[in-house]
């Protein structure tokens, strides 16, 4: 492996806290050089990371109410899938959906959004 | 585990929403057969009268296609007819010999349009008007032929007539009766309906009785009546009343008396046979309209699902006329009886006629002709039981006329034309809304509130959107009963509540394990409504969730549409010094505010704050002795004053003094909505005080108390409560208001539909009347102050809820 790839899969995956530092049914922020990132604990202790945009108005996402897999804007209220960053029908558009993993209470984060969404 | 089987018998409005209800709530229960008789999927019968007229086409009224039934896994057999229900063997058998066995069966077999027992009445040409195949007949004759003759002059016959002479038909209506609609109209009423229709072009023959049908070469030609008359006809159209559909359920043996008769959970004498629809008849009565149908449907899913908490209870009613360019509604008891009491509104010639029955000061019943679009209103009242004591000088005139000078919905919805906006939030506009509920088969306010956004935003639009409802609709549309919360739960606000004071629930998981919540987290609407009637119940015991409090009341500062905040400190009355004015300007410069703007409520307010610069603005002040002003919580908001004896010439008592004695008595109290007050120190009124939740207004021998005010989207006089003389009696009538206001109004109602509501004469009996219960209730609000009366504020910037306010990591660049 090379100098350069190793680099990249160390730096792909980034801890960014553990569950505990995030409130269930809760979202914390990751601020970034590319813009903020929402990493969202639900009722079920599963975590999500989405852009921090909601795609109609682009309100912070971080800020809304968390139930099942899905949140709330803030701003008009739009639900949007914590999994895919899909809206709910009948509202459409999407946020980008970032790749996160668990391991040992830590969260660790990828700054490469998921494919299938143009609002990255 | 092996799936049950579900049959159900007729595929007609009520059963299909029945099998929407019961997918919603268990999508793998059952395995579903449905056999219809008609050859069409499920369409909306209340629609065939537009279809006659011409306004809309078949293809708008199709509710669920062949489609929909395939991706729901349900088997569906058209156009057959079953004959049979084999109760031993537990199978139904149809007609052409196809036959299905089930576990549960669903009767939903509808109504058969009632046809006269006279000689001639099997000719071509004679007609019932029940569904797609009647409306083709019609359409076809009105091409070939002149004249028709439509027996029958209620609901359905006059829409029958009225479409017929849309389409060209030289058209007579035959009424046994002396009046038409005379089940749902009095004779002034009805005298108007008819001239109306008349100058339509319609005629009648009034108190006529068809002895017999005369064919020629097998079609009708004419009708003769009873008195040796006759009139021409080669389309005679019954629509003298429909027929509960009971032949399969009598030949299986069950009971039926003028329909299937079945219990609260929609069950018949067989416990595995549920019957729903018109074919029903429910505690002795049989609906014929959509709204109490469909309530019957969610009620029987409820118990096919085996959830077990639903009862249907029976429904009141409200029909309106789909004649275009006729503003008829009738609701209730119209008619009245021993006890009630009318309300009248009479002028023939200017084509208006209202008349409203109350009894025991409850509006019971309602004739509307010429305008109705306050019959949503008044229906509303009806349904909630309003003690309008209070309303009745000025009942009549319509919920416009009760001092709201805003756009409350009451414009006329009919009139207004497809490109005029009815939302105004969300730009919406009446077209939008018409075209969602006829494309969509849209019936519920929620539904077309998720669907265009109309009335999804403040709100103040939504009597205008349960109009368009109404009009599109038809008057078979109605709100129902009681609305659950939320889509979480089958109970409502005031059940909720209940249970939590009765059962002593004190967590949100509580109330939801032991109310059976259907989602294990709820979701934002009931959370919200759950937490605050948990720490309004039980302030001392009730855990606070904040994440289940929208984001301003959690970061104690108003969100703005790019993400920053605002933030507003208390000036106690509106009064300032010049040290908080230079604290102000000093947070100001040192945070670098980028605007500022007094506000309406006598503030200050500084706009654009990162989040995570709040706690460090908020410590600031908070050294500098102010404290946060809750201008982002369904909290106590401001006292606004003017400034009173101190130095106006005209005051007459200390209005300031007043503002800042009550904002420190109340202030950080949560309350169903936001919550405001004002003082003015004489009658001229400077403060506003009159539309406020809470107003008061200096008067020479002491102070007058006012309810219920409201300046926003729909502008709302106070009610003058009462008068008192000292300062304690203004703050004890001030604490009791908001506390029996806190206790019982529901999450996210303001006091003026609150006390629109509940009445003013209630509001009275409460404050006036008891007045122990008064100084009790005033008791129980300082005992919650003193939990509430808190800085939030000067907490946070010590370190409270720390990671609300700071990046979870920052990644660098």
């Amino acid at each position: 492996m090379t100098a350069v790839a190793e680099k990249a899969m160390q730096t792909d995956w980034i801890e960014v806290g553990t569950v505990s530092d995030i409130p269930k049914d809760g979202a914390r922020v990751v601020k970034t050089p590319l813009g903020d990132i929402a990493v969202f604990r639900n009722l079920q202790d599963e975590v999500f990371a989405l852009r921090d945009q909601c795609p109609h108005k682009g309100g912070p996402l971080s800020q809304g109410i968390i139930y099942g897999k899905t949140v709330a804007c803030p701003l008009h209220n739009w639900n949007i899938a914590l999994d895919t960053g899909m809206a709910v029908a009948p509202d459409e558009g999407c946020a980008a959906s970032f790749p996160v993993r668990v391991d040992g209470g830590k969260v660790f984060l990828s700054l490469t959004p998921s494919e299938g969404c143009p609002n990255t | 585990m092996k799936r049950m089987k579900l049959v159900m018998v007729g595929n007609g409005m009520a059963g299909v929403r029945t099998l929407e209800e019961l997918l919603k709530l268990t999508p793998d229960l059952y395995d579903i057969t449905v056999f219809g008789a008609e050859p069409y999927a499920n369409y909306n019968r209340i629609l065939l009268s537009p279809v006659l007229a011409g306004e809309q086409t078949i293809k708008d009224i199709m509710l669920n296609d062949v489609d929909w039934y395939e991706q729901n896994g349900i088997k569906l057999h058209l156009n057959k007819k079953i004959t049979r229900i084999d109760r031993n063997n537990r199978t139904v058998h149809a007609e052409d010999g196809t036959s299905a066995a089930y576990d549960r069966l669903i009767l939903a077999t509808g109504s058969n349009p009632f046809i006269l027992p006279v000689p001639g009445n099997d000719l071509d040409g004679v007609i019932s008007f029940r569904d797609i195949h009647d409306v083709d007949a019609m359409i076809d004759a009105s091409a070939k032929h002149k004249h028709a003759v439509v027996i029958g002059g209620g609901l359905l016959g006059l829409e029958a007539a009225n479409g017929l002479k849309l389409r060209g038909m030289d058209v007579t209506v035959v009424h046994l009766p002396e009046y038409l609609m005379e089940r749902q109209l009095d004779p002034i009423g009805s005298q108007m309906l008819q001239k109306n229709l008349e100058e339509k072009g319609l005629k009648f023959l009034m108190g006529k009785q068809t002895e017999q049908l005369i064919g020629k070469e097998g079609r009708v030609a004419a009708v003769r009546f009873k008195d040796g008359s006759e009139a021409p006809a080669d389309l005679v159209v019954m629509a003298v009343g429909i027929r509960p559909n009971t032949t399969l359920a009598e030949s299986a043996g069950i009971h039926c008396n003028r329909g299937i008769v079945v219990n609260d959970t929609m069950q018949t004498y067989d416990p595995r046979i549920y019957a729903i629809g018109e074919c029903v008849s429910h505690r002795g009565t049989a609906y014929g309209l959509v709204a109490p149908l469909f309530e019957m449907a969610k009620v029987c899913a409820n118990h096919l699902a085996e959830y077990g908490i639903g009862r249907y209870t029976g429904s009141v009613t409200s029909t309106k006329l789909k004649v275009t360019g006729i503003e008829l509604f009738s609701a209730g008891d119209y008619m009245g009886g021993e006890g009630t009491e009318d309300l009248l509104l009479s002028d023939p010639k200017g084509g208006l006629y209202k008349k409203l029955v109350l009894k025991d000061n409850k509006l019971v019943g309602a004739v509307l002709y010429g305008e109705s679009e306050d019959g949503a209103w008044y229906f509303k009242l009806m349904r909630e039981g309003t003690d309008v004591s209070a309303l009745r000088n000025r009942l009549l005139f319509g919920e416009t006329n009760l001092g709201d000078s805003g756009h409350g919905g009451q414009n006329r919805a009919a009139a207004m034309k497809d490109a005029d906006q009815v939302c105004d939030c969300n730009g919406v506009c009446k077209g939008d809304i018409v075209k969602a509920i006829v494309t969509k088969g849209l019936f519920t306010l929620d539904d077309v509130k998720s669907h265009t956004k109309a009335a999804a935003s403040c709100g103040s639009c939504t009597g205008l959107v349960e109009q368009i409802l109404s009009h599109t609709l038809g008057g078979e549309y109605s709100a129902p009963e009681a609305k659950p919360m939320c889509k979480c739960t089958d109970y409502t606000h005031d059940q909720v509540r209940a249970a939590i004071r009765e059962q002593k629930l004190t967590s949100i998981p509580d109330v939801m394990t032991k109310l059976e919540w259907k989602r294990p987290d709820g979701c934002p609407s009931c959370r919200p409504a759950l937490n605050y009637y948990l720490i309004s119940s039980w302030p001392k015991e009730a855990r606070d969730d904040y994440q289940s409090r929208y984001i301003n009341e959690r970061a104690h500062a108003n969100i703005q549409k790019d993400g920053s905040y605002s933030v507003v400190p208390r000036l106690w009355g509106g009064s300032v010094s010049v040290d908080q004015l230079r604290a102000i300007a000093d947070a100001a410069e040192k945070f670098k505010v980028p605007e500022m703007k007094i506000t309406g409520g006598q503030r200050i307010d500084l706009f654009g704050v990162k989040k995570e610069e709040l706690p460090a603005v908020w410590g600031f002040l908070a050294d500098r002795g102010l404290v946060s002003g809750h201008a982002y919580g369904k909290a106590l908001r401001t006292v606004k004053t003017c400034v009173g004896s101190e130095w106006c010439r005209f005051g007459v008592q200390d209005s300031t003094q007043m503002g800042i004695d009550l904002e420190e008595m109340t202030w950080g109290s949560w309350t169903p909505h936001k919550f405001k007050m004002a003082v003015s120190g004489c009658p001229r009124n400077c403060a506003e005080a009159t539309i406020k939740d809470f107003g008061v207004v200096a008067i020479d021998s002491g102070w007058e108390l006012h309810v219920g005010g409201n300046g926003g989207v729909k502008v709302r006089a106070t009610d003058l409560l009462c008068r008192v003389t000292t300062r304690e009696e203004v703050l004890e009538y001030a604490g009791a208001f908001m506390q029996i206001y806190r206790e019982e109004a529901r999450y996210l109602e303001r006091t003026a539909p609150w006390v629109e509501r509940v009445g003013l004469a209630y509001i009275k009996s409460r404050m006036l009347d008891d007045a122990e219960g008064r100084k009790a209730a005033y008791q129980r609000f300082l005992e919650s102050q003193d939990i509430y009366k808190f800085d939030p504020w000067a907490e946070r910037a010590k370190g409270v809820d720390q990671h609300e306010f700071t990046p979870l990591k920052v990644v660098a660049g």
